[in-house]
């Protein structure tokens, strides 16, 4: 049964599983074990970038394509949703209809950058996509009667999703079953979901060919696999996969805005999380996304504490002022790079060997 | 979802499946025509015509550089051709890229090892089935559910004695073992057509054998074509029914073992004095 659910790819370290179910029960319980807008703002990131993360690690990890256009197709879905709610009406029809074309605008740019220079050497995969997305951001913005501009666009949703709705009068554990509640859900089983379909996709005879193309794409192509093909189909994927991430991010924000889904930094987040989680493991991207959305979020708050803690050692108090964030997390990053090569994930695999 | 074409491969034909003995009046399986390819200005395989018989093993031998892998490369679709067509089964395929070229029957040996290094030895067999079977584009079922996959990759390590290596990571090999494992993932691929570059190269004296051995089964059974860069003389002779000499990108002679090996032109573009204490 675990074996069906997990596509037979488990985590393989007592660790790794231990961090796994921690993070897997956190975000279950997430609304029961945190009250508090704040936290239950951070769960439903995680759930959406562990989802991110996983559908940009069939790209990077497994395939071995680099591509910078994964935040245009997280703001697809996103823009989406949102514009269709928007336009239409707070109705599950209009989300139903933002998807339609938001996975068919994301299906149709994947095939086309796929067939088109997924052929070329990576490097110039990678300029491509990235001048796509950046294209698609100054698009985005330029069309603000659409978009909203840079101030993005924000609207109403179905009934059931309002923070007003009431499933049940009673509480659960002192927590109301209102429309915020059913919203964390969807987006949390809707990551589940989707994560759990890429760990079948990575595990399939499928998945094992886009290894083996990254692995030597010449003699793949040589055992008679058309790696174009496969490429492509990746790309469809990954692409396909982010904008229903984006979609759900839409829905639980109840806004959809640059800032949000295509901007670059977010791109940079996604890398990062890859990279630090493990690249070539799903699992990595989900640690990864866990570690990464909390130190986001939580690392400012600490280095506020220590830093009015430390005022009266100036340099200190001022290399930990909460504006140095950034800097922090960057060092947090070169210095998991440099001792963990292969992510976390394959670091705790390999103290399980060692 | 849709599943690969497994079988886009022309029926053979085989002339009333007689096999044994009729080699010789049968269709040609593969043929080039006039076959040319130039880098730049170099020439390296000029206007090579030939053709390929089932159950004929065709020696094609050479000096270093005389065009041999790359007669290969155009032949398997790794090489654009400059001019002149490649045929299989009387249909031109110079057009079609490696991938199309393989699945249609054309399976090729690599003379310099071109594995996927971290993939296990079995994994990389089981590449190759699964292509031969068509499931590469299955993208819901379990890699480890396809158990006759695996068991048909399994059998086909066995076959060149690297049974117990498969949980090994391919990289790990000697070189050596490594070249067993380029035959059996060209085994796993069940062609029609068998390319082995230069298989036993490199390869310490106690592993030659089932290499050589394999080839010599595979022979045997008499409906394979197979083609063999082989730099050893006595392999040559103890397994060619036919040899191909390419000097400078020409083909040279062609003809029957005794004959190719004692004829002038051969003496002297190939088997001068150096080679020549070889044989
Ligand atoms: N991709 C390429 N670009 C330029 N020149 C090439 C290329 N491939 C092969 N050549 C040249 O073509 C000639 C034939 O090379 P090839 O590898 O086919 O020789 P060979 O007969 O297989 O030799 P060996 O016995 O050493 O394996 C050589 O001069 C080689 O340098
Ligand atoms: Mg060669």
């Amino acid at each position: 049964m675990m074996t069906r659910i997990l596509s037979g790819d488990f985590p393989r370290s007592r660790l790794l599983t231990a961090l796994l179910l921690a993070v897997f029960a956190g975000l279950a319980l997430a609304p029961f074990l945190f009250p508090g807008a704040r936290a239950i703002n951070v769960a439903a990131t995680i759930c959406v970038f562990v989802v991110l993360a996983a559908s940009y690690d069939l790209l990077l990890g497994y395939t071995g394509i680099v591509s910078f256009a994964h935040t245009m197709f997280y703001g697809i879905g996103a823009y989406g949703v949102g514009l269709s709610l928007h336009g239409v009406g707070p109705t599950w029809s209009a989300v139903l209809m933002g998807l339609t074309i938001a996975l068919g605008l994301s299906l149709g740019l994947a095939l086309v950058i796929g067939l088109f220079s997924l052929r070329v050497k990576a490097i110039f995969y990678a300029m491509i996509t990235l001048a796509v997305a950046s294209a698609f951001a100054v698009l985005a913005s330029q069309l603000s009667d659409l978009t909203g501009g840079e101030d993005g666009r924000s609207f109403g949703v179905p009934e059931a999703l309002r923070p007003g709705f009431r499933l049940v009068e009673a509480e659960i554990f002192g927590t109301a079953i209102n429309g915020k509640l059913l919203t964390y859900y969807l987006v949390f089983f809707g990551a589940l979901s989707l994560f759990l379909f890429l760990l079948r996709v990575v595990n399939s005879p499928f998945g094992r060919v886009l290894q083996a193309i990254r692995e030597n794409d010449f003699r793949a192509e040589a055992l008679g696999y058309r790696t174009v093909v496969y490429r492509t189909l990746a790309n469809c994927l990954s692409a396909a996969t982010a904008t229903l991430a984006g979609a759900l991010m839409a829905l639980w924000l109840r806004y959809a805005g640059p800032q949000t889904t295509l901007s670059f930094t977010i791109m940079m987040d996604i890398l990062l999380i890859v990279v630090i989680g493990g690249m070539g493991t799903l699992y990595g991207a989900a640690v990864g996304a866990a570690l990464f959305i909390l130190a986001q979020n939580y690392l400012q708050a600490l280095m506020r504490q220590a830093s009015e803690g430390l005022t009266a050692v100036p340099l200190l108090a001022n290399l930990l002022h909460p504006d140095r964030w950034l800097l922090w997390l960057g060092v947090l990053f070169v210095l998991s790079v440099y001792f963990f090569p292969t992510g976390i994930v394959g670091k705790l695999r390999s103290l399980k060997r060692e | 979802m849709s599943h690969e074409v497994a079988n886009d491969r022309h029926p053979l034909p085989r002339e009333g499946g007689r096999g044994e003995g009729s080699q010789v009046t049968e269709h040609p399986v593969l043929a080039t025509e006039g076959l040319t390819i130039r880098f730049g200005g170099h020439v390296a395989v000029n206007n090579v015509t030939a053709e390929f018989r089932p159950g004929t093993l065709t020696a094609i031998v050479g000096p270093n550089g005389a065009g041999k892998t790359t007669y290969f490369n155009l032949i398997s679709g790794q090489l654009p051709a400059s001019a002149g067509t490649v045929k299989l089964y009387g249909e031109d395929i110079t057009h079609l890229g490696a991938a199309q070229r393989t699945r249609r029957g054309i399976g090729r040996a690599f003379q310099l090892t071109n594995l996927f290094p971290n993939l296990t030895v079995l994994e990389n067999v089981r590449l190759a089935v699964q292509s031969r079977a068509g499931l590469g584009l299955n993208l819901l079922s379990l890699w480890s559910d396809h158990v006759e996959a695996r068991e048909k990759a399994e059998h086909f390590l066995h076959r060149v004695a690297l049974a117990e290596r498969g949980g090994e990571t391919a990289s790990a090999l000697s070189h050596g073992d490594k070249r067993k494992l380029e035959v059996a993932i060209l085994l796993a691929l069940e062609p029609d057509i068998f390319m082995f570059d230069e298989p036993t190269a490199g390869m310490s004296v106690d592993e030659v054998p089932v290499v050589l051995e394999l080839i010599g089964y595979m022979k045997a059974q008499g409906d394979k074509t197979i083609l063999l860069v082989e730099h050893k003389m006595d392999v040559v002779r103890s397994l060619a029914d036919r040899i191909i000499v390419l000097h400078n990108g020409y083909l040279v002679a062609d003809g029957d073992p005794a004959e190719v090996m004692n004829s002038p032109i051969v003496q002297e573009a190939y088997l001068g004095a150096g080679v020549a204490d070889h044989v």
